[in-house]
């Protein structure tokens, strides 16, 4: 009993790690006025960089840091498109995620011949414990930095009332462009840890809806770090829940059918929004572009 | 940095000195040749009709707008600004009409953006990291607060604070950056006349300590009661320049206006009241957000040929009140009744067309439409009457006819059927919209801040008409948030706060300081 307990918390770990690192990214991002539907893409392009440097360098490190840096190229895209030039954060975030479900796998064909995914990495390549404790720490800065830093209130006040802080003297839209990029990082980090500690290799859509997952925790937990984190604390629980009940057969014998019990991560969190959506207050600015008067 | 040259004046050369501004705006000439002064430890008011250029002046010695001709002095040293921030630097605040607050956030942090500062032992962070430092910045508040005499719950989210106090959060925003010379634009357009007192004694406070105050107005009272001196601006130029003590409400109205005005509303005797022109019955209803009952069970009634007045600060159900008379189906409970006739259940356009006239309170969003021609406007609603249609099109000549006679009726400039509603000057599309909805020849009348953004000469018009249809027997229902103007058109004057009727006074019983205690909830 107290086993299965066990390898349930664990398992709700690993999985909640990715989710984390990419309703973080979520946060940065939104908390400052722009919309993250792309955390998916980001996602995406944040996982191929990782195990391809990964397979090359053999160092997981090295993985996490492409995996960081596609997030981030990813991120410069996205800003680019809606606060330089102020294109819709939907249209542009969804033309994003498109990119990034097409671009790895025609790679993977580039440099492996395989339209799959990228090869399998060796053990010793690859992450274990590395991301929980990644993740853990990232969540403790990132609580410590909102609450206390100048930049996290210049974050919240570019979400909230942008036109406060321009005249309080600060740039919004710089302000949104650094808030994108690290919600970039950590969102192609989260990526990273999708194919270099959960798996051993990208495979195509391996996010598997994780960034609109994280999005959903975002907003069940108010865009709030610590809240936030408990919502993708609850999808990871309904994940390795998942995972534990595959093959589990009811009382007749007859193996639930897996496509049923797969789904179960995602009717929690069209469950709890539906229950939540309505007393959420996203921040006020979240998804207008801002133009100086 | 700005750049600094030194005049000849020295220690007391006055606060501010504007010497001929020009700022041009496309074809418009915003500011032609302004100049005047402010001296030091004083209220001054800045006064003039919407696009007189006041508020051109204002931001250009801000930093908002660059002029493009002429001198700005502060403190005797001449200045040019790159944005706001170098204003801000050389001891100038701005507190803008629509404030500046982000409402989830303390007091504390409002006030504080922009000018945090840290402790030593985190400066081998890099600037923007380190933490900040919200001990000091208390400390340093709570001093402002006490000398001032502005105290303020620091930690309580803003939103949940009155709106008297979000401008005190305002002003200590300026005070905590060491402004020395204050500019509020029409800063007693949200206030109850409770929180007016107050703001006066605020600032004549600051005028003690030696701050200088600049308020933008159009409320000529109020100008008389808190300003030592006077600018009047009109047309983009300013018209005089005087002593408040040496003048009087009807010479500033003059100037203003650049022709002799009637401030004061001559009032018709009131006919006989008839019937109900409107009854409402324990109207409820939720806001657009859900949740919060934004009415919470109103009933009035309006007799033709009376003018009921609704005051109370904005914000408090008059939007709703109005909502729910022309769309009653979206109502929680409650009846309306329009001349008699239960109308809960019908839509809009019928309601109108039983003889409704109608002056939305925002005439950009329901008013007009801002990129179609006037002739099409004027036609907006009648489009389907008997006289302007004939087997489902459009008469458009005798449409043509209707618009030049009501143009030339309503004195709407310019005269021309073809121009863009948007073209028009504030005044002028109100009188549009008054033209078109007395076409209607309305038994009952709803006006929604009927005067809001339209000059002196133009609010006298609309006074008059408003008048004009009640002596024809028509009910008229008033909604607005100026007070003045409820008090002289009404003939019964009902508060509205938080969703409630909470006091009622016929003309004879209406006293402005009884119903400014109601308008804040103490009734």
């Amino acid at each position: 009993m107290f086993e299965e307990l066990w390898a349930i918390l664990a398992s709700t770990i690993r999985v909640t790690t990715p989710l984390l690192f990419a309703a973080l990214g979520g946060l940065y991002s939104e908390r400052s006025g722009v919309v993250n539907i792309a955390l998916e893409g980001k996602m995406l392009v944040g996982a191929f960089a990782a195990a391809a440097v990964a397979l090359a360098t053999h160092s997981p490190w090295l993985g996490a840091a492409a995996g960081a840096g596609a997030g981030a190229l990813a991120g410069v895209a996205y800003a680019l498109f809606v606060i330089r030039w102020r294109a819709d954060q939907i249209v542009a975030g969804t033309a994003i995620n498109f990119l990034a479900i097409g671009l790895p796998p025609f790679l993977c064909k580039v440099l492996y011949d395989s339209t799959g995914g990228t090869p399998s990495l060796a053990l010793s390549d690859r992450f274990t414990f590395e991301p929980v404790a990644l993740v853990a720490l990232a969540l403790l800065l990132t609580w410590f930095w909102m609450r206390r830093s100048r930049s996290g209130l210049w974050v919240q006040f570019a979400g909230e009332h942008p036109q406060a802080l321009d005249a309080a003297g600060v740039g919004v839209n710089r302000t949104r462009w650094m808030a994108v990029l690290m919600g970039g990082v950590l969102a192609g980090v989260g990526g990273a840890t999708l194919s270099i500690s959960l798996s051993s290799s990208f495979t195509r859509e391996m996010s598997a809806g994780r960034g609109f997952m994280a999005l959903a925790a975002l907003i069940l937990g108010k865009w709030r770090p610590l809240p936030t984190a408990a919502a993708c604390v609850l999808f990871g629980l309904a994940d390795a829940m998942q995972i534990r009940l595959q093959g589990v057969k009811l009382g007749g014998g007859a193996p639930i059918p897996t496509q049923f019990i797969q789904i179960l991560p995602y009717v929690v969190t069209i469950l709890v929004l539906a229950g939540v959506v309505g007393q959420s207050r996203a921040p006020k600015a979240l998804g207008l572009s801002f133009r100086k008067a | 940095m700005p750049r600094t040259e030194t005049s000849a004046s020295g220690a007391e050369a006055p606060a501010v000195e504007l010497v001929g501004l020009s700022k041009t705006f496309g074809s418009v000439r915003a500011n032609d040749a302004v100049s005047f002064r402010v001296e030091r430890g004083s209220i001054h008011g800045v006064i003039g009709e919407n696009g007189a250029g006041k508020s051109t002046a204002m931001k250009m010695l801000y930093g908002i707008y660059t002029p493009d001709a002429g001198k700005i002095l502060v403190e005797g040293k001449v200045r040019r600004w790159r944005s706001p921030q170098d204003a801000i630097a050389a001891g100038i605040g701005m507190v803008h009409q629509h404030f500046m607050l982000a409402g989830p956030h303390s007091a504390l942090d409002n006030i504080l953006l922009g000018a945090e500062t840290s402790r030593r032992a985190w400066s081998w962070l890099p600037p923007p990291l380190r933490p900040i430092d919200r001990s000091a910045a208390r400390a340093k508040l709570q001093a402002l607060a006490e000398r001032y005499s502005l105290p303020v719950d620091w930690d309580t989210p803003v939103e949940r604070l009155p709106v008297g106090i979000q401008q005190r959060i305002e002003i200590l925003k300026l005070l905590y950056r060491d402004a020395r010379i204050l500019i509020l634009d029409e800063p007693t357009a949200v206030l109850t006349p409770q929180e007016t007192q107050d703001l006066f004694a605020n600032l004549r406070r600051l005028r003690g300590e030696g701050k200088t105050v600049l308020i933008i107005t159009h409320k000529l009272k109020e100008v008389m009661a808190v300003t030592d001196r006077v600018t009047v601006f009109r047309g983009g130029k300013v018209t005089g320049g005087v002593e408040t003590e040496a003048t009087s409400p009807q010479e500033l109205a003059d100037l203003m206006v650049g022709r002799a005005v009637h401030l004061q509303v001559k009032v018709p005797p009131q006919p006989e009241p008839g019937q109900a022109a409107l009854r409402l019955r324990d109207l409820k209803l939720t806001g657009r957000e859900g949740g919060v009952e934004r009415l919470k069970g109103v009933s009035l009634e309006v007799r033709s040929g009376e003018v009921v007045g609704i005051a109370g600060v904005e914000g408090n159900g008059q939007s709703e009140l109005l909502e729910s008379i022309l769309r009653p189906a979206e109502l929680l409970s409650g009846r309306v009744e329009v001349l008699g006739q239960d109308v809960t259940d019908l839509p809009t356009a019928e309601i109108k067309a039983m003889g409704v006239g109608w002056v939305p309170e925002d005439r950009h969003r329901d008013g007009l439409l801002l990129n179609r021609p006037v002739r099409e406007n004027f036609l907006l609603g009648l489009q389907s009457s008997a006289a302007f249609s004939r087997s489902g099109l459009v008469q458009w000549g005798e449409v043509d006819a209707a618009v030049k006679r009501a143009l030339e009726e309503y004195d709407v400039r310019p005269r021309d059927p073809d121009v863009n509603a948007g073209g028009l000057s504030g005044g002028n599309q109100q009188k549009l919209i008054i033209a078109r909805e007395f076409e209607r020849k309305p038994r009952l009348l709803v006006a929604a801040q009927p005067t809001r953004g339209v000059d002196v000469g133009a609010i006298e018009f609309i006074h008059d008409r408003i008048l004009k249809a009640r002596t024809e027997g028509a009910g008229v229902l008033l909604v607005s948030s100026e007070l003045d103007e409820v008090l002289a058109l009404s003939d019964r004057i009902l508060v509205l706060y938080e969703g409630r009727i909470v006091a009622e006074f016929t003309r004879a019983q209406a006293d402005e300081k009884r119903i400014g205690a109601a308008m804040g909830g103490s009734a």
